[in-house]
């Protein structure tokens, strides 16, 4: 035991941090380091703390889809129906609002509903069925679009003047205004949606960090049998990520319809696969157990910033965009590959050491055996 | 097949069938089947007519079946085996299709996009659009195999990107392949009242079936699926296994990329095979293989294909919008895996057992 102490100590600055926070802290330096070149070259508009709001206004919802799909990537599964989810909440709050002529409240609450719907379902079936999470979210996915057209064929625009108002509320930031060639003052301003956003993500900090469910959800995600074995209900837990996500696609739907203030089959299109790229980027691993909400954050503000970048760059014609994300994600997964498993040799390495050492001071039979065991192990790897 | 080696065969004849992973596809057959001939018998009729070119070709639902539910059922070959080595599934067919399709078109048309003549035999611009299809395949089998990233993770860089690239090859702009023969693929050779996709697909199924009966890669796949560190402890190689498959997959994607474009004569980068992958992976479900790899059945992909386009027909048949078609295919699909779920499985057999006398229990006891 005093050995694994001591070898843990000799590891360094890297080697001390958790998987976790190892794929964060990259996620995060990536994210200033682009920020910081395209101020370095691209000044005139990255300079302006606006373009940065600009980025949160346009992706609030791609966030609150990304925190849902980490959760349910941290226990181990992975939810795609996150985007049909949100066209079904921009469809239908649509409808009930111009064309039944609804409330703004009663619609939020439609919207949660939906999503909630789904999540229930999706969970039971997935949890509590044993089916493959991929084949259920998948039906989910395909049961949401067929769902929006059935709602309301073609896209428009919401014309509520309740809903209006509030798709029109902007909260101005202090001090952080800029100065437009004319001289004049502009305030800078998020929308709404950026606050949703950021409390969702405060929130799924708090409960994955500091709370016992919270930490079920790792359990469970990195290695199901122990989780069992501890006591950890893990039917249960499973059925709450996906209830969980289920609720903020319904959220995220609703802040992506005060967003774009429409309703159209064709919207969020990809969200799910950009949610769970943004979750990846993020540093959360498919394979469960590892993940943060905070690397989600980064991950899918850099996944914006460089469609910013590229169009900024001039490169505006639409293949560009989709190249540049798939070459941004292929580097990050072989970055993070490559990372986790030159630790995990490292690992299993200092564990055979401190086996053997171990193995000569007792002179056991048994713990030899282990020695033994790990060696194989390591040949395997 | 894995109904043979199951431990507690025995039983009735009923049963074993039961027990028989193709039974799921095929049940799910039956009932669209039947559904269908008790709705209208009429969606079986086939009729022989003659079409714009002159020749003799026939006609009718489940012609237009077997036609349109061949590019799935190739796919399906090729997700079967991705699935079955490497525990997970290939979500860029769709976006490598249009790859594919577009070097085809490339090679056919030249620079020109409106060009008189062919510019190189349909044979040449295949085999370069295969080797195209199966380099893409490589490289998602590289990061699968030799990075061991997650397949749904590793394919998902081809699926964002892929169209882009398809877009790249042709500059944006879509060619029209001149010429008659170039639409023989996508749909009748002259004298030949069978649709082309279903003979090439039947040459894919008879060539997949010669390459599982005469080579070790089902085997190996599979060994390789269900135990990897035991097939490396058995002298396989897991990496060159799983690359060998993901490179097969290309080489099928290409085959249904050349279907694809041949029904049009040209390619529409966003739209052609969407959410194919998403079907391909449902026939691999619905013929019951596991989606987390190991051991697989063929065949039963393979129908679960032709069940897939079953459905959609049927659907379109009650005027069901095309865009509406999702919905009812979820709700088909939930209820079929709900209905083979392990856990209902059970419950709906110990229900069985309790309604049987028993007297009967005892004597399959023993």
């Amino acid at each position: 035991m005093t050995q694994l102490k001591t070898a843990g100590r000799r590891r360094g600055l890297l080697g001390n941090m958790t998987d976790t926070n190892l794929l964060t802290t990259i996620t995060i330096a990536v994210f200033i380091v682009m920020y910081v070149c395209a101020v370095a070259f691209l000044q005139e508009g990255f300079l302006k703390p606006q373009t940065l709001f600009n980025l949160l206004n346009a992706n609030a919802a791609l966030i609150i889809l990304s925190c849902g799909m980490t959760l349910v990537m941290i226990t181990g599964g992975i939810d795609i129906s996150v985007g049909g989810v949100t066209a079904l909440v921009c469809m239908s709050c649509a409808v009930y609002l111009d064309e039944a002529g609804g409330n703004v409240f009663v619609a939020i609450l439609l919207a949660l509903g939906i999503g909630l719907a789904f999540g229930i379902v999706q969970g039971f079936l997935v949890a509590y069925l044993d089916i493959q999470p991929f084949i259920v979210t998948l039906a989910g996915m395909f049961f949401a679009r067929g769902m929006t057209t059935i709602v309301h064929t073609n896209p428009f625009n919401v014309v509520n003047s309740e809903f209006v108002s509030l798709k029109e509320t902007r909260l101005i930031i202090p001090f952080l205004g800029s100065v437009n060639k004319k001289g004049n003052y502009i305030d800078a301003y998020i929308e709404i949606g950026v606050v949703v956003a950021l409390l969702v993500v405060a929130a799924l900090f708090v409960i994955l960090k500091w709370t016992k469910t919270g930490r079920n959800f790792y359990a469970v995600g990195g290695n199901r049998q122990s989780a069992l074995m501890l006591g950890i209900n893990v039917k249960r837990t499973t059925f709450l990520s996906y209830v969980i996500c289920g609720l903020l696609a319904g959220v995220g739907g609703f802040v992506y319809f005060l967003h774009v203030g429409s309703g159209a089959p064709s919207h969020a299109t990809g969200a799910e696969m950009n949610a769970i790229a943004s979750s990846i980027i993020g540093g959360t691993m498919l394979t469960g157990g590892v993940g943060n909400i905070i690397g989600t954050l980064f991950g899918a503000m850099s996944l914006a910033l460089i469609q910013t970048i590229v169009s900024s760059v001039g490169l505006d014609q639409a293949w560009w965009t989709g190249i540049t994300i798939a070459a941004m994600l292929c580097i990050f997964l072989v970055v993070q590959s490559v990372i986790i498993s030159r630790r995990k040799k490292k690992n299993t390495a200092e564990a055979e050491a401190s086996a053997s050492e171990a193995a000569v001071e007792a002179k056991a039979e048994t713990v030899s055996d282990k020695a033994e065991n790990s060696n194989e192990n390591t040949d395997n790897e | 097949m894995s109904g043979k080696l199951d431990p507690k065969g025995g039983g009735s004849v009923f049963s074993r069938v039961l027990r028989n992973q193709i039974f799921i596809p095929f049940a799910a057959l039956l009932l669209l089947a039947l559904f269908n001939l008790i709705a209208d018998p009429s969606f079986f009729a086939i009729n022989l007519k003659m079409n714009s070119a002159g020749s003799y070709i026939l006609s009718g639902n489940l012609i237009s079946i077997i036609d349109n539910g061949s590019e799935l059922a190739i796919l399906a070959i090729g997700m079967t085996l991705v699935t079955a080595s490497s525990k997970g599934q290939d979500i860029s067919v769709g976006a490598a299709i249009a790859i594919s399709g577009s070097v085809l078109l490339r090679v056919l048309c030249g620079n020109d996009t409106r060009p008189e003549t062919i510019q190189a035999p349909i044979i040449v611009a295949f085999l370069v659009s295969a080797v195209a299809a199966m380099c893409f395949g490589a490289f998602n089998g590289v990061l699968v195999a030799y990075f061991r990233i997650q397949p749904m993770v590793a394919t998902l860089i081809l699926f964002t990107a892929g169209r882009s690239i398809a877009a790249w090859i042709n500059n944006n702009e879509l060619p029209i392949v001149p010429g008659e023969e170039f639409t023989y693929f996508g749909g009748y050779i002259p004298g030949c009242p069978l649709p082309t996709p279903f003979l090439i697909a039947i040459l894919c199924f008879v060539l997949t079936w010669a390459m599982l009966k005469f080579t070790n890669i089902g085997l190996y796949s599979q060994s390789v699926g269900i135990n990897e560190k035991t097939s490396r402890l058995n002298g396989l190689n897991p990496e060159l296994i799983k690359l060998t498959t993901y490179i097969i997959l290309g080489l099928c994607v290409a085959v249904t990329g050349l279907i694809k474009v041949s029904r049009l004569s040209t390619i529409n980068y966003s739209v052609i095979a969407k959410d194919i992958e998403m079907d391909a992976i449902l026939a691999v479900a619905l013929g019951g293989n596991s989606l987390s790899g190991g051991k697989f059945n063929m065949a039963a992909s393979i129908l679960g294909a032709y069940v897939i386009q079953f459905l959609t027909t049927t659907l379109y048949k009650f005027d069901v919008q095309a865009t509406a078609l999702p919905a009812y295919k979820a709700v088909v699909v939930i209820v079929l895996v709900v209905m083979s779920a392990p856990v209902v499985r059970e419950k709906i057999s110990r229900l069985t057992k309790k309604i049987r006398s028993p007297k009967r229990t005892a004597e399959n006891q023993a």
